[in-house]
This record gives C-alpha cells, structure tokens and sequence, in this order.
C-alpha cells in the first residue's frame, strides 16, 4: 500500500514544490525585515544581503520611535483588539448556547439572521454606520471601533461556537439541572470549559481581521489620539515615502506583533479549520 | 427534552439573556446601518436637509457619462480582480494543499505555517513591503531578474496601466494563498483512507487518483472557497488604497467598487465628499454581492453533489 502511495521522485517533486512556494511566501517579508536594521548605503546596494557588523544601523527605528507615536497606537489597536474580541467570543457563545441548546419558536430563524453578516460585509453599512457614530458622538473613540467589530465578529462566532456547542453532552447539562445548578451556572461553569478549543480558533479568525482593519480606523476613528498601529503605519510611511530606513522599520514593527502572536496559536488556528471542515 | 412542551412552563428568561447582546449589537451596529444606507440612497441633501429623490441617485450613478464611466470602469476592474484570484489564487491553493496532505510528507506543519504567512499580515504591510519590492529605484525585483537572465522583462509594473491591476491581483493572490489551502487542505483531509484504499486496488494512484477520486470530494470545499473569494473581492478596499491611494492610480487603472465608495463618499482633493452617492455606490455593492451570493446559493451549491462516508 505504501508502495503505491509515494515513491521516491514524487516525495522529492512535492518538497521541491512546497520549498519554491514557502520562498515565494517568505522572501517578502524576509527582505523587509533585513533590510530595517543597515544603513541606509546598504539598503541600496546590497539589498538581498543580511545585515553585517559594518551595514548594521538602527537609524530607521530611531526614526519610527521619535517622530511617530508608535507606543501609543500599539496600545489603542490592542485595547481595541482585546475589548472586542472578549465581547465576539462572550456574547457569540451565549448567544450560540441558547441556539444550540434551546428549542423555542424562531430558533432557525434567529439563526438564520444572525448568520446573514458571514456573507454581507459590515462595510457596506459605512455611510450609516458613521451617521450613527456622529449622531451617538463615538466618532474618534476607541468605543466605535469596539462596537463595528464586535458586530463584525458575531455572524461568524456564533455560527463555528453553536456548531460545537451541539456537541457538548446532554447527559452533563442534565445531571446540572438535577443537581439544581441555572441554567447560567450551566453555560458558564460547564459548557464554555469544554469549547475552549472552539473559542480559541474563533479568536484567531476574530483577532487578524480586526488588527489588519485599515477601513474603519481610517473612517471612524483618524484622530491622532486614537489611530490603531495599522492605520498609523500607513500615514507615517505616506509622509515618510523617500525615508526608506524609517518605511522598512515602520514595517518590520507592524509585522512582529501579528508574526509572534501567529506563531503562538498557529497550532490552534490549523487544527480549529480542520476540525470545522471535518464536519 | 420533552418537558420543553409543557405548557404550564413559566417564559424562559435565561433564552433572552443569552440572545439579546449579540442580537443587539448585531441588529444596531450591522443590520439597521445596512439597511440605512440603502435608504439613503434614496435621498439626496437639498438646501441642508435631506429629500426623498427616489433613483434619482442611481440615475445618476448610470445616466451621467462621467459617473457611469468611473463606475463600469470600477465593476469592470474589480471583475478582473476576482477572475485572477479565481484563475490564480485557487488552483495553486488545491496544488498545494493536494502535495500538503500526501500522507508521511515530511515538514508539513512548518510549509503549512510558512505559506500561511503573508495572509496573516495586513494589507498596509502587504501594499507598501511589494511596493518598495517592484520599486525600479531600490532594484530588489530587477536585480532578481537578472539572475534568472530575465531583466529586459522588468518595467514598473505598479506604475503602468496595463500592468498595475493584474500586478494587484497577484499581490491579493499571494497574500491570500494560505486560506484555499488550508480549506481544501482540511477537506482532503477528511476523506477516509478506505475510500482512497479501494481506489488503489481498483488500481488508481497518483495524479488520476486525485483527479478521478480526490476532486470530486472536495468540490463542495471549492463552491465555498470561490464565494468567499467572490465576497472578498468585490469588498476589498486597504490594498489598493495603500499601495496606490485613493485615487488608485495611475489614471484610475486599479480602481475597485471599494476604492471608488471611499472617494464618492468622503471626497478627495477636489472632489466634495457626498453621502448619498456614497450611499449608492454602497447599495450597488450590496446588490452585486447578494445576487452572486444567492446565485450561489440557489444555482451552483444545490447541483454539487455531496458524499458522506
């Protein structure tokens, strides 16, 4: 059986394959990230080469530190990222435990409505939604940004979150209802422990999207004291175009961050979208 | 649950408990918004207040020449976009999610991570990082080029217009090669070995293995990969405005439905930003989306066939 399945030119074809690949996906980034630590002769001259003792120069960083207010729009996309992913990830699984696990008259439908935002971007909402935002005064808020992506993450949250929720056994929940537990303590002591590995893959697809957002920064909230990391790496490099060690060091910050938490839950995410196509 | 037919039950609370701060924030910030800016693509602001106009907007949008022909040249543009992921992006997504899952492959986790890379980052880094690559001034891509003998071939291609949106589309594809192939990669991954088994003893392996057994399996997995890419494309906005701005030059070759809501909608330069065109645009968008959504839904999905193991 092994014999029919690999020989040895097709195991070497695939590799050659899948290395071409991984460098066309790399070298990119790769170049980015080498490049921002040499002086800036360096960059021009020799672009593909790592940085030596003499190309090294951390000129562009400095650059990035003093003239943007890097600090600040790191912690704005992070408190923006934290705050709504916590409220996707809470309210998704209430709302995908009542889903799953309440028999009561709309329940299809509400399901339903509530899956209509996977296909429908929230974009094309903008022109009101900014109304509403001026109308309510949460334009340049932290506060707006929190309210679009909650709603952004829901449809999708409560969709992966109610698919495995229905998972969970019925024996467990009833023994809690026997034992007198409600049905609150049911939710929050028994059910959400057990779709841990659930709520982790859904905060992957929630987080990047919301980190990487450039739209509704740009729209909702543009005002210097509350632009996210992407929003404010875009304008710095704008206005820094010809200052080529300060645009690869504004790079190379904006994709550290995302590479770490990547590599940390890169297991989660790949297990987490092959469990859901599993089904 | 039988007891859930009782009737003498008192109103479950705790169900409304659970729905209502999802179906609230949904409902506010979602679906009352999407269906603002259809309304307001019915109105139009005369002396400061606005007025019912009817389609008189969408009159506009396709009556006035210079609208019309920024708008096709956007649907236009914005149909290329998606064909290239369709054409490009998908098919390397199956090839390598096909030599991915071949069983006992070595280092597959660290090919997964790596290749999964670039979708992670976002479309300011993606935009600016090709940007300074195809640069004629730095000479990253001409130098490479050389290598390979292939120099005379290089010519700005963000800055050309015949060149610059296909160029787009191959960043898009790059960026987004990860997720087809993590789809189609999980899809592969679930057919059971007997099915693959009995294909070898019936004598079918290798490249007619897939094409025979493996494709038709994870056709449903392509359906769902090609309306997300549909979805994407006809909403995506950050990289072209962050590698060509705004007004996605050079003379508007790589304007998209997303690039040209932006600019109707809020103006730029001399251009006076303007709501209610904005809105159209929006609502133009929302059209094109639900109909190629729905033409999934009803045409395409209901024909592939589904095979459980």
């Amino acid at each position: 059986m092994s014999q029919a399945r690999s020989s040895l030119p097709r195991t070497i074809g695939a590799h050659a394959i899948l290395i071409a690949y991984t460098v066309i996906a790399l070298f990119p980034v790769l170049v980015i990230v080498i490049n921002a630590f040499k002086s800036r002769n360096a960059i021009f001259r020799q672009p593909l080469m790592p940085p030596t003792p003499e190309t090294f120069d951390l000129v562009g960083f400095r650059t990035v530190l003093t003239q943007g207010d890097f600090l600040l729009y790191f912690q704005n996309s992070l408190i923006v990222t934290v705050v709504s992913l916590f409220l996707v990830l809470l309210f998704g699984a209430m709302a995908a435990f009542a889903l799953s696990e309440y028999r009561f008259k709309g329940n299809s439908l509400m399901g339903l409505y509530l899956a209509l935002g996977i296909m429908i971007p929230i974009r094309l909402g903008t022109v009101a939604i900014l109304q509403l935002m001026v109308a309510s005064g949460l334009v340049n808020t932290l506060t707006a940004l929190v309210l679009v992506y909650t709603a952004q993450g829901l449809p999708l949250a409560v969709f992966i979150l109610s698919e495995f929720m229905k998972q969970v056994s019925d024996d467990l929940k009833n023994a809690g209802r026997i034992d007198g537990l409600s049905e609150y303590t049911i939710f929050f002591r028994l059910v959400l422990p057990l779709v841990r590995p659930a709520m982790a893959t859904v905060a992957v697809f929630t987080m990047i999207p919301i980190w990487n957002d450039l739209w509704f920064p740009l729209i909702l909230a543009p005002s210097e004291a509350t632009k996210t990391v992407t929003l404010g790496a875009q304008i710095f490099i704008g206005q820094y175009v010809t200052n080529w060690n300060a645009v690869l060091a504004a790079l190379s910050l904006a994709i550290v961050p995302v590479l770490i938490l990547y590599l940390i839950f890169s297991r989660q995410l790949i297990r987490g979208i092959t469990a859901g196509a599993v089904k | 649950m039988a007891e859930t037919s009782t009737p003498s039950r008192p109103f479950r609370w705790h169900i409304v408990v659970f729905l209502a701060p999802a179906v609230l924030v949904y409902t506010l910030v979602m679906i009352l918004p999407l269906f603002g800016t259809l309304q307001l693509s019915l109105f139009r602001t005369v002396e400061n207040a606005q007025s019912f106009v009817g389609l008189d907007n969408f009159r506009t949008l396709f009556g006035d020449p210079r609208w019309a022909a920024t708008f096709w040249n956007a649907l236009w543009n914005n149909t290329w976009f998606f064909i290239i992921h369709m054409l490009v992006q998908n098919p390397i997504g199956v090839v390598l999610a096909a030599l991915l899952s071949s069983p006992r492959l070595r280092f597959s986790a660290f090919y997964r991570t790596a290749i999964f890379i670039p979708t992670i980052l976002s479309f300011v880094i993606v935009g600016f990082a090709w940007k300074l690559i195809l640069s004629p001034l730095w000479g990253v891509a001409p130098n490479l080029m050389d290598l390979v003998g292939l120099k005379s071939l290089f010519t700005p291609w963000l800055g050309k217009e015949e060149y610059a949106l296909t160029t787009l589309g191959l960043i898009s594809v790059w960026q987004f090669v990860g997720i087809p192939m993590m789809l189609i990669y999980a899809a592969l991954l679930s057919i059971p070995d007997e099915v693959i088994e009995a294909a070898e003893m019936d004598g079918i392996t290798g490249m007619s293995q897939f094409w025979k057994i493996k494709l038709p399996l994870i056709l449903p997995s392509i359906g769902i990969i090609s309306i997300l890419t549909f979805v994407g494309n006809f909403n995506a906005f950050d990289l072209i405005y962050s590698a060509q701005g705004a007004l996605a030059g050079p003379n508007y070759a790589t304007d998209i439905l997303g690039t040209f809501l932006y600019r109707t909608f809020f103006g730029f330069q001399l251009q006076v930003g303007d709501r209610n065109m904005g809105a159209a645009i929006a609502s133009m968008m929302f059209f094109i989306i639900l109909a190629g959504v729905c033409l999934y839904l009803f045409t395409i999905q209901t024909r592939l066939r589904r095979y459980q193991y």
